[in-house]
Order: C-alpha cells, then structure tokens, then sequence
C-alpha cells in the first residue's frame, strides 16, 4: 500500500485534505486549521497574534494588520465549518504583553469568536500564562479519546499527539521550480500543525528539529493558494538562501 | 619653461613644467574644466576613455590647493565618487605621481568599505584634501552627527563614470547624498565625468543642484573604432545562444592579438565560452574567467594579473564593463547579441586607450537573428547613434532611506528638508504629498492605523524638527544603508573528506541555481568541472570532477534586454531586401526562405504566424521589442487565449519574438483583437498583482526604506544577506489591508518598469495597432526554428548536449522547409 493511501490522504471539498491521525479522521483546511469533524473541533497552531506590534518595538515597522488578517481567517473558518469548539495550540499571542496591545476592533472580532464556540487556549512557550480577560478557558494539554493535543511535540515515539510550536515548512521541488509553503507534517501517528498565523514564518521539515519524531518516512500535506497538496519526502528539499 | 607657462595662463607655472616634462600638452578640455572651476560654475565633461579625463576632473581641484596654505584649508576640499571600490583606490595611485612630481602639498586618499577602522578614524579626525570614496559612503557620511563640520568647506564634488550611476536607485540615493552637500558647503561645484552617451542633458539635468546649470565639456572624440563581424564562413545556426561554431576562429583572433576582452552575456556562457576555449588551448595561452559569481579574491587575482599584463584573454561579463585601465587590451571580443549600442561603445572603449589609434573589436553573433543585431550594432556605432535613457523620477523607497540617515546626523526641518530634497534632479518634481507620505513610511512604517505611534523610528524635537529616536535605530539605519540589493546567494565551497563541511569558497551563486540538480551531478563552474556532494544552509558542497559532459544549467537570460534603438534597426534592416546585400550570404539566404515560406513584413508591421506541429498549435509573434517586455506580453496573450478557449499550454520568449502553444488552433484568432491595447488595463493589473515579480519588487522596496533589516547589529557580514522577515507575508497582509501603502506603490513602479517593461510594452501595442500581419501556416517558418529550439531548451534544462541540439536544429529546419 503506498504510504498515501496509508495515511488515508483523500482530497476533500473546498481544496482540503482528508487524513487519519491515529485512526481517526481529520481534515486539513488550505487556510492550515485542523477540523476534527467527528468531534466538531478546529485545532489552529501558533497564531502568534500581534507578532507584528512586537517587531515595531523593537524598530523594524512591520504592518500592525497580521492579528486582524489572522482573526480574519480564522473567523472565516468557523463560520463555514461552524465547530463547536476551537482549540489554540499554543502560542496564540506573539508574547505576554500581546493580548493587551490587541486594538478595539481585533479583540472584538475574538469576543465574536468566542460567542460562536468555546474557545480553547492551550499555553505554549510564547504565551505561559493566558491573559484571564480573553473568552474561553486555559489548559497545557486537551485529550480527546486517543488523541493528545499539546503546544511542544515530545521528544521520540508520541502516538496520538497533535502538536505545534514548529511552524513546519516544506520546499517542494517540481519541474518548474520549488515552491516553499507551510505544511503539517504526520506519519499517521502523530503530527505537527503548520503555524497559523499571517506573520508566521516557517521551519523546513528537513530540519533535524523534526527527526526522530517520526518512527517511520513522514509525508507533508502542504497549504498551496487554494488547496492542501500532498507530497512525500523525496519531492522534499532544504532551504536556500 | 617660462614659455610652457605663458602659453596656459590658467596653470600655475609648475602645472604647465610638469605637463611640459611629461612631453604632453594639457589638452583642451583639461583647460577648459580649469576655467570652468575658476568660473565656479558646474561642468558635466563627456569624453572617451584615453582622454585624460580623471586629470582633467581633478586638475581644477589641484590648482585651487596649489594656491591655498594648508593653514587656510579646514577639511574635504575635494570628494570624489566612483561607483566601483577598486576605481577609488586606483585613481588615489594615479593621483600620487602628479601630485608627488609637482611637489604638491595636497593628501588624497581612498575611503571605502574595505578601508581598515584605524584610517577611517583619522580620516573623520584630520581629513585628506581629497578623499576619494562610493556612493554608500556618502550616504554614511550623511548619517553621521560630524558631517556638517566635516563638509562646510567643501568646495568640490567629482562624480566618475556618472553614466552608469545616475539612471538606478544607487543614483537617486547618490543625488539625494548630493543634494545635501550641497546645503552644508552651499559653494560646493560640481564635476561629473562620463563616458560618451546619448543625450547629455539626462545627465545634467540629474546633476544638477536645483536649477543652476551645468556646463558640458567635450573631450576630443576618439578615433573611431573598428569593428568586425565574424563571418565564420557561412557556418552561423539559426539558433542557440553559445557561438560554439566560431570558437576556433576566436581562439586565433585571442592568439593574434596582444590581450583580449571576451565579453559574454550572460555566466552561462562565460563558464562554456571559457571551457571551450581551453580545449582549443594547444599553446596553454593564459586565458582566464571573469565574471559576478566567481569569489571576490578569484576576481581581484584576475583583474591584478591583467593590470601585471600577464594574461592573454579574459572572458568575462558585464562584472568588467567598467572598471581601472589595463593599457594593454587592443582587442575587444563580443561572443552573442550586444543587446545595445551605448553598452557595446563602453565595452569597445576598454580596448586601446590611445585617442588617435581605433580600438578594434570583433562581434561574434551566436545565430542568425543575431547576426542582424550585429549589423545593426556596427551601424549604429559608426554612426554615434547611441541609446537613450529615460529621465528618471527619483524612488521614494530611497528618499525614506535618505531621510532617516538626514535624522541620524542631526534634527531636520521638514520645510527645508523638501526644498533641499527637490534640489536633486530625479527629486526635482517631488510633491508635497509624496514627501508627507514618505516622511511617514520612515517615522512609523505608514500605516493607515495610527497603532505605531508610540514606536516611531523618527520624532519631532521641541522646536517641531525630526530626529531620530534612539541611538539603536540610528546604529541600526547605519548598518543597512545603501540601494544595492543583492539577490539571495549560496556560497560554493569545496567539500572536506568524506563528510559534507565546507571547505575553501569558490564563489556564490544564486539561490534556485541548483534546482535541477541531485547530488552526484556535474556541473561547470569557475572553469572547472565539479560534482554537486550536497546543500547545508548557505553552503554548496562540490568536489572535483572529471567529467567531459557536465551538465551547464542555463543561467537565465541576459541581465539586459535588446535596446530598443537597436531593436528598430533589426526591423528596418529586415524588412528592406534591398539593405540584406551587407549581410552574409547564409543570412541573406535564411531571409530568402522566410519570405518564400511564411513573410518578410514591413519595418512598421508585426508579423504574426499560426501553425500547427504534432498535436499542438503554434503562435509566434515577432515584435523585436527585448525579452523583458515579450514575456509580459507573452504572459498577458496567454490569459487572454484561456478567455478565447483556445486552451494554451506554455509560452516562451527571446529579444526578437514570442512563442504561444495551445491545445485548439489559433487561426481563426482575431489578432486585432489579441494584441489591443487594452491589455495594459485590468489584464495587467491582474496578473502583476498575483506575480512573483511584484513580491521581489516589494522586498527590495522594503529593504531600502529600511521596514526589513538586512543585518543586526553584532551580526557578521557573511550571513547579512538574509533579511529577518518574509516580506511576502507582508505584502499579502498589505495587499489586502491596506492596497494603498506607499512601499506597494514603490513596488508596482519598479516591476513596470525594471521586470516587466510596462512602458516598452505600451510603444510595442501603439506601434503595431492595425498593423499585424498574420500568416497562417502549415507548418513552422524559418524564423520559427530558433523559438521552438527555445522550447526544447525550457523543457530539459542542462541535459541536452549540444549534440542533441544540433541535431534537434536540423530536424526543425527539414521541417519548416519541407
């Protein structure tokens, strides 16, 4: 069985992916948010909202729209798939100041967000201690059945985990040149979410942060413009430049 | 000696003893800057190389300091500008012997980025009479908190080789830098120094501070040069872009002459030209290779050997289009399209600096199209009929790169700040609100939310003048400056041992070079053969290889596209079957068989041709407009045809023509209708909003108004290429947010008119509106041959040996025969 078929990689409606992560059905949106339809939830990874306003402060004026633009999205997501809850995989915030930098009209789009599902905020390295004024409850790590989701992917054999924190990438070569883009990265057993936020750059899957993660050759579901790609390890290449 | 005095009452008498030593009499114009100066007016001297031109800037600037005690002088007398570091050191050695043989009392020194930390400090603390540096020092001079001081008794600028300065944004940066002097040291004249251009008045008009004129002096005109065509016996292709048909014959013109320049177009060819002259190389002739990405120490050794005059040949590209005299070269050999006659009179002028003698050169056209241009090359240089250059409208993203330094140095009023501004020529028409949405972009990034107040890189003072915030951002803004963008490289280095570490560089090149190949892979680079062992980070491991058939990744194309005075001339010189009798025979025939088979046009027509070939359907344009502006069109003809139903495929595109292929026939196409001009509209603006040329464009704009860094302070050089933020992610988040941004401005001006050649492409559409010419064929024309080789050479890059090449040619050319 080739390992696509394995991973029960499916193209899905609207340009996204179906897979099975641990025997369980997921779906990978383009806009890199993770649908556990059987348990209406979305899962998004590594917001890192006003990632931006952080830059600014320290003199490079990067433009203060990547937590509008990422809310944007994100508010897109719910309301065509409308989950019942929505799962921050950590690293929500850019830093701990984030959240009350947010202008007037951002955090009311996330109070919107947070009227129309339960709002999940798992804490990663960048936000340790959620901001007690945002809508929704905290948590370091939320199990669904078998499934474990958490900011840090653990070191070796991890079943069940969903995780974040590394913005994976992959550099995809075709005849017409590589294309870089943002990706999940899963051997059907575990999987690391793409960062789902407008200024968050990326980390190629190549990378030694990402081996021995995997007990067997990984495959990459990549976000193109308008649908999510599979690509298996050999179309994979580093980084230049 | 008295008389060598009387006769040149402008020269103190030991300048006239000195020239009169020499067995030289100043020449004309050397006399005419010195009364120029004296008159203290601003002067733009033209003259070709060999004609004393760098004297004649400095010779004013010599006799002033002759009569000056240096107890009377306080700083800088002189600056003198060069765009090339190499050229500031050479002409500080050239300086010496007059300055030394006069017994002057005048120091001039070079002040560059390599110059060491000790002599760039004493030069702040006791500046030299001259001081001879780059357009990215002024600009670090004008950030600096002493420049005022240092420069209030400024009495001259000289710009060298100003020609190849002042049409970019190094020139825009440049004349803003001026402009500044010239508000500290308001006596400051100007010198500028060019080579023979089209239209002089581009140059004085960016010259010049605000309206005060510039004087133009003429040197004398060289003798004019001669120029052959190698005819290499009938033997010219129809296609390909490599000349490997007349290696011998340039092998014997290299062994015939005393030293030659080989001027390629593109790496590419450098790297076979230079290969397959070795082969040829029974004599072992020192014949070396010269080009962007070869390491700089492998650069400077080559240009060193020249100057020794140890070399026979260099092959080099455009890296020695400019650059310090090597007396010995009397021949100038161009394999391929010269692309532009004002390029090619440069490239000839590096051959034979002695006025009176021609410098000779030998065009070597690689195919027969070229052999057009090559003509058409030769006539437009014995006529003087050189290419023009637009007037320039100075860049934004420069001028905020400009004012933040302005901030460093001291508080600015914004008033004088735009007065002082639209004093540099391509500022001159800078409005008010351009100035008031620069002056944002700099303080707070020009954000349509005022979220950024708080973090201003720019503030005003008390008095309501601007300063900069802090001390970091000016360190910061200090270590970005400059307007040259280097594309993204990856250092090539010899692996060690067995393991993948990088070892000795051998050069850089760039990123997406190397996609085509896998480890094991040979390839040719800096003259040799190597094989590809691996990629780690910045580093391309190779190590030696034998291998007598690498595989040769094309470069891309040409850096330049075909001018468009040269363009027209192809057009006329092929539409007129009287004007073929200059050319060779082969191309004389070749002509034939287009007229016979498909159709010779009129010089104001566009021929246009259909036909179908396997299970595809073929259309090629023949515009003669340069490759930048065929691809958009290309590009734009491809949406339009997907909208028509003719579902096309691919396209491809050289200087001369375009080629568009399909799955449905395109004869019943209305061409009129294809090629209106209403393309430029909304298909434009479409299509460049979506491209990756407008992302480039918005990275290099974000760079130089500095939003995106390209180093950190404590970072080193070496890995300072790498900007610190993804700027597509910026320019998708502005895009959509805010499609008004200034920087989305900067980016769209400089993709129309750098990559895409918007402007060319609009005359193009004018020109042949109501006069296209379209032939409906059976099968493929002569002409058509080289664009479909163009199509087999896109499909298997570097695989196809010349071998396979050939004979694919010949296939094509029984067919479109047949």
């Amino acid at each position: 069985m080739s390992p696509v078929a394995a991973l029960g990689l499916r193209p899905w409606a609207d340009g996204a992916l179906e897979l099975t992560l641990a025997g369980e059905a997921a779906c990978l949106l383009p806009s890199g948010a993770l649908l556990l339809a059987g348990r209406s939830t979305l899962v998004v990874a590594d917001l890192h909202l006003e990632k931006g306003s952080a830059f600014a402060g320290r003199g490079q004026l990067l433009p203060p729209l990547d937590t509008r633009e990422t809310l944007r999205r994100l508010t897109a997501d719910v309301e065509a798939r409308a989950p019942g809850r929505v799962i921050f995989l950590g690293d929500a915030f850019h830093d701990h100041e984030a959240s009350r930098r947010m202008s007037e009209a951002d955090r009311e789009a996330l109070e919107a967000l947070g009227g129309a599902a339960d709002l999940v905020w798992i804490t990663g390295n960048h936000d340790p201690e959620p901001d007690g004024d945002l809508p929704g409850e905290a948590a370091d790590e939320v199990r669904l059945g078998d499934l474990v989701l958490r900011h840090e992917p653990r070191t070796g054999p991890s079943p069940g985990e969903i995780a974040g924190h590394l913005h994976p990438c992959a550099r995809i070569a075709t005849p017409r040149g590589a294309v870089r883009c943002r990706c999940l990265v899963t051997d059907g057993e575990r999987a690391v979410l793409p960062a789902y936020g407008a200024f968050t750059g990326g980390l190629n899957v190549l990378d030694p942060a990402f081996a021995g993660l995997f007990r067997k050759s990984p495959v990459v579901a990549a976000l193109g413009d308008r649908r999510v790609h599979a690509a298996g390890v050999r179309s994979l290449r580093p980084d230049r430049g | 000696m008295a008389d060598a005095a009387a006769d040149f009452p402008l020269l103190p008498s030991g300048f006239a003893d000195w020239f009169a030593a020499q067995g030289w009499s100043p020449r004309v114009h050397q006399l005419e800057m010195v009364a120029r100066a004296r008159a203290g007016r601003d002067a733009l001297l033209i003259a070709p190389t060999g004609g004393g031109k760098t004297l004649a800037g400095f010779l004013p600037t010599l006799v002033e300091l002759e009569a000056r005690p240096r107890s009377e002088r306080r700083g800088v007398h002189t600056l003198y500008i060069s765009p090339l570091k190499a050229l500031a050191v050479d002409v500080e050695r050239n300086l010496a012997r007059p300055i030394r043989e006069m017994e002057l009392d005048v120091t001039a020194e070079s002040r560059t980025g390599d110059t060491g930390v000790a002599r760039r400090q004493r030069q702040k603390v006791r500046p030299p009479d001259i001081l001879l540096t780059t357009p990215e020092q002024l600009a670090l001079f004008c950030a600096w908190e002493g420049s005022r001081l240092y420069f209030e008794d400024l009495s001259c600028v000289i710009i060298d080789e100003i020609h190849a300065l002042h049409a970019s944004k190094r020139g825009d940066l440049l004349s803003l830098g001026l402009a500044r002097l010239s508000a500290l040291a308001p006596g400051m004249r100007r010198i500028g120094l060019s080579a023979t251009v089209d239209d002089p008045d581009v140059i004085r008009r960016w010259m010049g501070c605000g309206d005060r004129p510039v004087d133009l002096v003429r040197g004398p005109p060289g003798a004019p040069p001669q120029v052959d065509l190698l005819l290499s016996n009938g033997r010219t292709p129809w296609a390909g872009h490599t000349a490997q048909h007349a290696m011998a014959e340039v092998y014997e013109a290299i062994r015939a002459a005393r030293t030659a320049l080989v001027f390629v177009n593109t790496r590419f060819q450098a790297e076979f030209a230079f290969q397959e002259l070795w082969k040829l190389n029974d004599d072992s002739l020192p014949i070396a290779l010269h080009h962007g990405s070869l390491a700089p120490e492998q650069r400077r050794k080559v240009e060193a050997a020249m100057a020794r005059g140890e070399l026979k040949a260099v092959v080099c590209t455009s890296t020695l289009d400019l650059g310090i005299d090597w007396g010995d070269v009397d021949l100038v050999i161009q394999l391929a399209s010269p692309k532009g006659a004002s390029r090619m009179v440069q490239r000839i002028g590096r051959a034979n600096h002695r006025l009176d003698e021609p410098s000779r050169a030998l065009f070597v056209p690689a195919n027969r199209f070229e052999t057009l241009e090559c003509q058409a090359a030769r006539e437009c240089i014995a006529e003087n009929q050189l290419d023009g250059e637009p007037l320039r409208t100075g860049a934004l993203d420069v001028l905020a790169q400009h004012l933040l330094g302005c901030a460093c140095a001291e508080p600015f009023d914004e008033g004088s700040m735009l007065a002082e501004a639209r004093t540099a020529g391509p500022y001159r028409d800078l409005s008010r609100t351009d100035f008031d949405l620069t002056l944002d972009l700099t303080a707070t990034g020009g954000y349509a939310l005022q979220a950024y107040d708080r973090f201003r890189r720019m503030v005003r003072d008390s008095g309501g003048r601007w300063t900069v915030r802090n001390a970091e951002i000016a360190r910061r803004h200090r270590l970005n400056l400059g307007a040259i963008l280097s594309p993204e490289v990856l250092s090539v280095r010899i692996a060690q041992g067995a393991r993948l570490v990088g070892g000795r560089k051998i050069g850089e090149i760039e990123e997406g070079y190397f996609e085509m190949l896998d480890p094991g892979d040979t390839f040719v680079f800096a003259g040799q053969v190597w094989s590809l062992a691996g990629i780690t980070g910045m580093d391309v491991l190779v190590r030696p290889a034998r291998d007598s058939d690498p595989k040769m990744p094309s470069w891309g194309g040409s850096k330049f596209a075909l001018s468009s005075h040269l363009a027209r001339r192809v057009r006329r010189m092929m539409s007129d079957s009287a004007a073929w009798a200059v050319l060779p025979p082969d191309v004389r025939e070749w002509l034939g068989l287009q007229r016979r088979h498909s159709r010779i046009v009129a010089e104001d027509e566009m021929l246009v041709e259909t036909f179908p070939r396997g299970r595809r359907h073929f259309l090629v344009a023949y515009p003669f407009e340069g490759r930048l502006a065929h691809t958009t069109l290309a590009m734009l003809l491809t949406r339009r045809l997907e909208r028509a139903g003719a579902q096309p495929l691919g396209f491809v595109c050289n200087d001369y023509a375009l080629a568009v292929w399909s799955l449905q026939p395109m004869d019943d196409v209305n061409m009129d209708d294809l090629f209106a001009q209403d393309m430029l509209g909304d298909d434009l603006e479409d299509w460049l909003a979506e491209s990756f040329m407008m992302k480039r464009a918005f990275k290099g704009c974000a760079i130089i108004a500095g939003l995106i860094e390209r180093r950190f302070p404590g970072e080193p050089r070496k890995s300072g290429r790498q900007v610190t933020f993804s700027t597509d992610l910026i320019y998708d988040v502005l895009r959509r947010h805010q499609p008004d941004h200034l920087l989305l401005r900067c980016a769209r001006q400089d993709a129309a008119e750098g990559m895409i050649d918007a402007a060319r492409l609009g005359d193009l559409l004018a020109r042949v509106a109501g006069r296209i010419r379209h032939v409906r064929l059976d099968r493929l024309s002569p002409f058509a041959v080289p664009m479909l080789m163009e199509i087999g050479k896109e499909r298997s890059p570097g695989t196809a040996g010349d071998a396979i090449l050939a004979e694919a040619e010949s296939e094509l050319i029984a067919e479109a025969l047949a």
